[in-house]
Parts: structure tokens; sequence; C-alpha cells
């Protein structure tokens, strides 16, 4: 199952490797990470989104994190509603022909063009995971160029709803 | 008036200080007393003010011996074992030892030099990227980048390897960092936000555990190193012998509670007794405190304590529902976890029937092998060094055959007395290990059990015990073997002794001679008892070649994949 885990590190040397050590280390899959600051200073906000097979594994991989130095907090943010945004930049060869059809494909997802050039074009999208793959499933016939994801970045919203909130590892 | 504060302005501003200034005194600050170090290119700044400094610095013969001479320091004074090592190569042998303190949980700190800031990166002379090596085998490692942050660092390092669950910690110092000068930084306190180790336990877990244990019919005690590193063995006798509750020790564990006493059972796991395997896998509440549900203490974990209510006391949070489903979980220090538990007992549990079905199985199934054989058998040995010693000595072992029968025949009295590697397993641990724990205790009599494969693993660090007049015991169990492995081989590998198998040695005794030290070489018992008799409480050191029966294996066994009741090699 997927998990998406929040971690709040420090802006040190070496954190990045620290974390995807852990992760080669322990034998845990990475789907996707992203790092970025956050609203402290010298602190950063990664996200990791992993596959795992189990409960067990994914308290196991909390724990972990928990122990590392750099690592000020992390969160299993999976069960929580969250905000999840992914960003994707997409060159799909396009012909004078084909460029309205694929305009009309872009409107529904909110996707914008930022670059025409006379056989391609650059597309960025975002939105979650899901909605990028459908997209990229789409223009894939028009034949895509290059490709480029950010992997998924997020956080609890501001208002949760109860029932949502359950799993919370500590047992401190 | 005038040239008086001219002068005092000059002297203020000659009031400078290196790098390597900086980390001698913040190994005063620490009260360091004994540095196991190597020097090298990249430390000479640091090696300069060595030449100097109080402590004892000592000179492994490899950097490898160095660290777990450090280990041995760690493991007997509960102090962290310092290290230095040079850049590259110097950094890189030290290696094993980061990932064996690292697995047995053993507070290191270890400084390695590096090649000057301007350089990194550039594949220069004896370079080696060593916090990308050593990231996932140390507790925290760090590079020093600027000089003023070196007193501050240094003291972080201290606290991360001795607090909480201990560990390695590895401080990287470029050259020119170490050599360059600057004015006495002003002190700066530790800033670890992300790091704070839970010591006192939940007061509702540990009521939850007090309630289970007397509603307990087959309650048992798993007691790992844990218990050793919260220097916790009072009060886990106190609550033995208030609850009646019976105590296993893992490997790592040894000494906590005394092997005397009546309620414990003895090791488990792999090689462990049968009564403690037996006791593990029909108990119906486990108590384990800081232990780590270790592969080769559990077997198949299938067959682990299937019928157990399950509790763990870890001072590391990730280690408890690791292996096992933990029920009542506590994440506590030992000592803290074992105080508050005397504090607020219930009615000792009822299990008479419970305590007589142990002694049955003591008496029925105790550790066993070939009394009557004309060939000396290695449990002999060992049994021997227990009596002449009264078990009061510091035994250190590698790792293997020797490892077992010390761990299963060498009855310790007494906490903090046995150095092994257990986690890592590994090989030449034994003999630099007895360095650093007579160092850690000058008075003690110290027995390095080493296999004679092991011993030629780090036999270099004779000359270590040499000049340091050390009165360290090398018995070397020589089989001329890999025993272990060759045991290995002749259950599942139809005794294809492939490589394991060491007919040609040399002359231990003409080795030791060499470092000026006295060897014996010993054959039968009769030897045994007049040599031990003559050398064991001396002062000097001495090495004894044990010639023990080549074809002797450890049991009981529980072959891999088995559960624990599935053990091979009891005595019926």
């Amino acid at each position: 199952m997927k998990r998406i885990i929040s971690l709040l590190v420090m802006n040190e040397p070496g954190v990045l490797n620290r974390i995807t050590n852990l992760f080669s280390k322990r034998n845990y899959n990475i789907e996707s990470i992203s790092v970025g600051l956050s609203e402290h200073d010298g602190m950063s906000r990664i996200t990791c989104v992993v596959h795992v097979e189990s409960e067990q594994i994914s308290e196991q991989i909390t724990k972990q994190l928990n122990k590392q130095i750099d690592i000020i907090k992390v969160t299993d943010i999976t069960e929580q509603s969250v905000v999840a945004r992914e960003l994707a930049l997409i060159k799909v060869q396009s012909s004078p022909q084909s460029r309205n059809e694929i305009y009309s494909l872009i409107e529904p997802f909110r996707a914008s063009v930022i670059d025409v050039s006379k056989d391609s074009m650059v597309i960025q999208i975002t939105g979650e995971s899901e909605k990028i793959e459908a997209f990229v499933e789409l223009i894939k016939p028009y034949g895509i160029k290059e490709l480029a994801r950010t992997g998924t970045t997020a956080f609890p919203r501001g208002t949760q709803r109860q029932s949502n909130q359950k799993t919370n590892f500590s047992i401190v | 008036m005038v040239r008086e504060a001219a002068l005092t302005e000059l002297k203020a501003e000659t009031e400078t200080v290196t790098g390597a200034d900086l980390l001698m005194a913040a190994l005063e600050e620490e009260n360091v007393e004994v540095v196991f170090g190597y020097p090298g290119g990249a430390v000479l700044p640091i090696y300069d003010k060595i030449y100097d400094a109080k402590f004892l610095h000592v000179l492994p013969r490899h950097e490898q011996g160095g660290i777990h001479a450090a280990e041995g320091y760690a493991r007997i004074s509960g102090k962290p074992g310092v290290v230095i090592a040079t850049s590259g190569p110097g950094a890189t042998n030290i290696v094993t030892g980061l990932a064996d303190a690292m697995m047995d949980s053993l507070p290191i700190v270890a400084f390695t030099g590096q090649v000057a800031t301007g350089v990194i990166g550039s594949d220069a002379f004896q370079e080696a990227d060593i916090l990308g090596i050593t990231t996932p085998i140390t507790k925290y490692n760090m590079q020093i980048r600027n000089l003023e942050d070196i007193p501050r660092i240094i003291k972080e390092a201290f606290y991360i390897a001795t607090s909480g669950r201990p560990g390695p910690v590895l401080i990287d110092i470029p050259k020119d960092i170490a050599a360059s000068i600057t004015k006495q930084p002003e002190a700066q306190e530790i800033h670890l936000p992300g790091y704070q180790p839970t010591l006192k336990p939940n007061f509702l877990q540990i009521r939850k555990l007090a309630e289970a244990v007397s509603k307990a019919k087959k309650p048992v005690i798993l007691a790992g190193a844990g218990v050793l590193h919260a220097k916790a063995a009072a009060e886990l006798l106190a609550y033995v012998e208030q609850q009646e509750v019976p105590v296993v020790h893992t490997l790592l564990g040894l000494g906590g509670f005394p092997a005397d006493h009546s309620l414990f059972l003895g090791m488990g796991g792999m090689h462990g007794c049968y009564t403690a395997n037996m006791a593990l896998s029909q108990c119906d509440l486990l108590i384990n405190i800081g232990a780590r549900f270790d592969d080769r203490l559990t077997g198949n974990l299938v067959h682990f304590a299937p019928h157990a209510t399950v509790a763990h006391i870890d001072i590391d949070p990730a280690e408890i529902g690791k292996n096992v489903p933990t029920l009542i979980p506590i994440v506590a220090d030992a000592k803290e976890a074992l105080t508050a538990l005397l504090t607020h007992m219930e009615e000792k549990p009822d299990q008479a029937e419970w305590i007589a079905q142990l002694r049955t199985w003591q008496e029925k199934h105790p550790y066993h092998y070939d009394k009557d054989s004309p060939n000396l058998k290695p449990q002999q040995v060992v049994e021997m060094l227990h009596v002449k010693t009264n078990g009061e000595a510091i035994v250190t072992t590698d790792v293997g055959q020797h490892q077992m029968w010390a761990a299963q025949y060498y009855q310790f009295k007494n906490a903090d007395r046995w150095v092994t590697s257990g986690g890592l397993g590994t090989m030449g641990f034994g003999l630099p290990s007895s360095i650093g724990a007579q160092l850690a205790d000058p008075e003690a009599c110290v027995i390095a059990m080493v296999g004679d494969a092991g011993f030629q693993m780090s036999t270099q660090e004779m000359a270590v015990i040499k000049e340091l007049n050390l009165p360290i015991k090398i018995a070397i169990f020589n089989n001329q073997s890999l025993g272990m492995v060759r045991q290995w081989q002749d259950f599942f590998y139809q005794s294809r002794y492939s490589y394991s198998k060491i007919p040609v040695q040399p002359s231990f005794v003409k080795l030791a001679e060499a470092y000026d030290i006295n060897g014996y070489t010993i054959t039968n018992v009769e030897e045994a008892e007049r040599v031990l008799d003559e050398v064991l409480h001396t002062r000097e050191p001495v090495l004894l070649d044990f010639r023990v029966d080549s074809e002797e294996n450890v049991f009981p066994m529980i072959a891999p994949g088995k559960g624990l009741h599935e053990m091979v090699g009891v005595k019926e």
C-alpha cells in the first residue's frame, strides 16, 4: 500500500543522503521524494511516497526515520485528509493540425501550455498523482518527447475530518 | 600604565588557538583518559598536540585493532571509547569496528582526518568519502566545516554516543581546519532539536505490565544488553527476587543477572540451553528487557513464544514491534523501567508449577559434552578457566564455536565482565578488545578467548599488550579450523569442508616469543591444570595455545529456519 510520509528535517549537509540511505539499508522502496525549504528557518520539509506491504513495515519506517538525529518530526499523513500536489512538465509532439485537439484536452485538466515551438509544445500540469497519470495517458498517443515530474509534496489540511484521524504510531 | 595596557592588548591578540587545540580542550572537557589512535598525514596537526596530551594514547598496530580496543574499553568502563585515525585508509580501516559498535550499541567517538577543505572531492591523496561510507553504520556522523564549531560538535558527539541507545559517532576533521588558527571561540550549547531520547516509562504501560505479571502462570524475563547499558543489574535482581520470575539472557546480556542464581535459566537462542529455549517457547508472558529479538535468539519467528503476551522494555522505540508483535510496549531506560516496576508491583504470579517444570528441564537437559574423551575438550577448558577465576574474570571473545562455549560454560557472576562481538560477529575482535577491557579495569583478570583463525586476524596487537605490559591471558582454542563454518558444512553441506580447515599454522608459542610474551602449548587436561595454576594469576601477559578436539561441535543447536523448541544435540 502507498504511504505518504512528511518529514521536517534540519537543513544540514547530508540529510537527504541519510534518509535515502536508511531506505536502502532497510530495504524500503521509495516511489517519490520531494525536498524544499519549510516555514522554519534552517529546516526543510521532505515528502516521501513509499510502497509497503504492511502497516508493520510503515510503522518501522516511521520509527527508523524518527531515530535520525537530523529529523525533527515524522508524520505518516496517509490516513489524514491532506492536500497533495505534484507538478509535471510534458513536451509533446504537435503539428499545427493537432495543436487545437491538444488544447481541448488541456482545458478540462486545468493544465497550461508554457512553451510552443514548430513541432512541439510544453504543458505544465499540477495536481494529485492520479490526475497527472490520467493526463499523461491521454496525451501519450500524440507522442511524448520528454516528461519530468516533481514527485508528490503534501501536508495535512487545516481542518481534519475527525473520522479520518486514526493511525498514531507514537507509543511513548 | 600605557605600556602595560599595550602589553595586555598584545596578549589578547596572541591568545589564539588552532583547531587541534580546540579538539584537545574538548577531549579534556569530556574527561577522556584513553585514546586509541594511529597517526598519519591528515591528522599530523592533531598528533602534534597529542605529543603533549595528558591522556594515555595507545598505538594499536592496525586501526581496526584500535577501534576494537575502544569497544572493549567502552563495554567495561561504560564510558565512550575514543578513536583517532587518519584520512583515507586509516578511516576505512575502522569501518568494521564502527559497524560492530553500531550493532552492539557501544558508545564510540571516532575522529578521522580528512584532506584539506580545498581539495575535498578532487580524489586527493588519501582521500575517502568517510561520511558517505559510514552513514549507515554510525549513530551519527559529521564533518567539521567551521573551526568555531569544534567545541560544540565534540560535545554533541559525546552526548549522542552515550545517551539513549548508545552507538558510534564519527567526526571528520579536514587537515586545514585542525591546523588553522582562530581566536578562542565563544562557548556554544548543544543544539539537537531532533534528538530527545525517552528515558522515563509511561505509567499506564508499567501498570499494565505489573497486572500481566501478577496474572501470569508461566512468566519469563528475557534480559539483553540494555540492562547492562542502563547499569540496571541491581534493579533486575531486586525485581526478579521479589516477583520470582525466571530469567533468560541473550548472548550480549550475559552477566546482567548472576549465573549462579536459582532463577537463572541460562542463555537462549541458537546455541542456548534447553531450559532457556523451552521457557521462551512455552511461556505465557515474555518480558523483554533491553534485547532486540535478534534472529539468532528467536529462531523461526513463527514458532517464537506462540502462547505469550509479549512486553518489551527498550530505550529504542524502533526495536519494539520490529520482529515480534508486542502487546505491552514500554519505551524507557531499563533502569528507570525496573525502578518503576519495583514501586508498582502487584501480587506475585502463581507459578509454582512452572518453576517445577523448569527445574525438571534443568536437571534432565543441561549442557553436555564427552567428559571421558582422551582429547582436550574446549568446553572443559572454559569450565577450568571459570573455576580458576571464580567466575569473576573479564572474558573477551571473537566469533564462532569458542564464543558459544565461552557463553555456555563461563558462568558470569557480575555485570560488565563479558565483551563479545554479538551482532556483527567479527573475527579478530577478542584480542584487541581485551586491551581496552584491561585498560578500563587494570586490576581485573582478563582472558581473551579466541579461535586460532580469529587470532590470526589481529595477532599484531600482541605488540601493544607487551608494550603496555597488560597481564592479559590469551587463550587460543586451537582446533585448526574455522570451527563454526566447519560445523555448518558438517551439518548442511554434506561435510564438504570448503576452506574451513587450516592445517598449516604458525607456532603460536614462537609467535608470542617474538613479541616477548611467554607461550604454552597445552594438549591435555593435566597440562592445562598445571599451566593455568602457574600463570593465570600472574601480572604478565601469557599466550595459551589449547590444542582442543578439532571435531567438537556446539550443542544444542537450532538449525536455521527452525523454532526454538526444535533443538538438536540435547542431552537425553
